[in-house]
């Protein structure tokens, strides 16, 4: 893979003037208030989606347990991701949480499980459907609200 | 990072769920998936491309130019083995690309309908009709909005009968509830036909 632009967001974005709601990561560098310069891409290693792990938005992480970490092998990021997730979470709940784009959540995530971290569940989808038993669990759990 | 104790076995991962929440700008998509919430309404955003430029529901953004959809949803934990997350849709016509991804293995679907704009909720119908997402048409009765029979909303969108309507408001939990048990209650009948 050529090397990315370190504007470019893996190729998600065609120009690198783009701001984003959360302040800035496609800001320009001498704007007015340029924000943190693209650093979700960087801390992603330019990494694009074709070596992560397939993610959803709604893929539930925990923490592995009983992992050694060695912190200096991580990110920042990575280790609130590993702290955020002693309970679970899912990779939009990380993305609010941590005020990072679900895409980049979704890479430095993969990185954590291909270490074994970090497990995930993927969700319920088309292909997996909900047994009775599920959705009897969902319909309880609504009426305890 | 010292393991910490946890409810969690390592190996206990729960699954998750989600419903999606659709309807014009403000119509209460946020209102509704934070009364049942357990959390308050997260947000988080999905990057996108030029042709899809502006967003849906911008508070606390305003006067900034973006390029990305902000997601609101809330989550209600099931149990120790299932999440159901609650999905406010992008409402324009603009966003199907993204209805398309988010409806992906979705239990189904909450189309509120505001009835001073009742043509901002046509797009989400046909959506999920042709994609044979389960939905609920929830009308939400705005205070000193004009209100409307259910029948009579029913008749505006040319819903099939089998589709259920219900009047709700989106700001109280009970009704808000109600809703998402019609809408469960509808997927379950799906499933038994």
């Amino acid at each position: 893979m050529q090397a990315h632009n370190e504007f470019d967001p893996g190729g998600m974005s065609r120009s690198p003037s783009r701001r984003d709601v959360t302040g800035g990561y496609w800001a320009e560098a001498d704007g007015p208030d340029a924000g943190p310069l693209v650093r979700p891409y960087v801390i992603a290693q330019g990494r694009d989606h074709a070596d992560t792990v397939r993610l959803d938005m709604i893929s539930v992480v925990i923490a592995a347990k009983r992992a050694e970490v060695d912190e200096m092998a991580l990110e920042p990021e990575q280790i609130r991701i590993l702290e955020l997730c002693r309970r679970p979470l899912s990779v939009a709940e990380l993305s609010a949480h941590l005020d990072i784009p679900v895409a980049v959540v979704k890479v430095l995530l993969s990185d954590l499980l291909n270490r074994g971290l970090a497990l995930a569940r993927a969700p319920y989808t088309a292909k997996s459907p909900v047994s009775r038993d599920v959705l009897q669990a969902v319909l309880d759990g609504i009426q305890r609200l | 990072m010292a393991s910490s104790d946890s409810d969690h076995p390592h190996d206990t991962v729960p699954s998750a769920l989600k419903i999606l929440v659709a309807g014009g700008f403000g119509a209460g998509k946020t209102t509704l998936v934070g009364a049942v919430s357990e959390i308050a309404p997260l947000s988080t955003e999905e990057v996108m491309t030029e042709a899809s430029y502006g967003v849906d529901d911008l508070s606390g953004v305003e006067s900034k130019t973006t390029t990305t959809v902000a997601l609101d949803f809330g989550r209600i934990t099931i149990s120790s083995s299932l999440v159901l997350y609650l999905f406010g849709t992008p409402g324009q016509e603009r966003f199907w690309f993204m209805w398309e991804e988010l409806s992906e293995g979705a239990l189904g679907a909450i189309v509120i309908a505001d009835t001073r704009r009742l043509e901002t909720c046509f797009a989400a119908v046909d959506f999920f009709e042709r994609r044979g997402v389960p939905f609920v048409v929830a009308v939400n009765c705005f205070d000193g909005a004009h209100l409307y029979e259910a029948d009579e909303v029913r008749a505006a969108l040319t819903l099939d009968p089998a589709i259920p309507v219900v009047l709700c408001d989106a700001r109280v939990r009970s009704s808000a509830k109600e809703v998402l048990l019609t809408l469960v209650n509808r997927v379950a009948e799906r499933m038994a036909a």
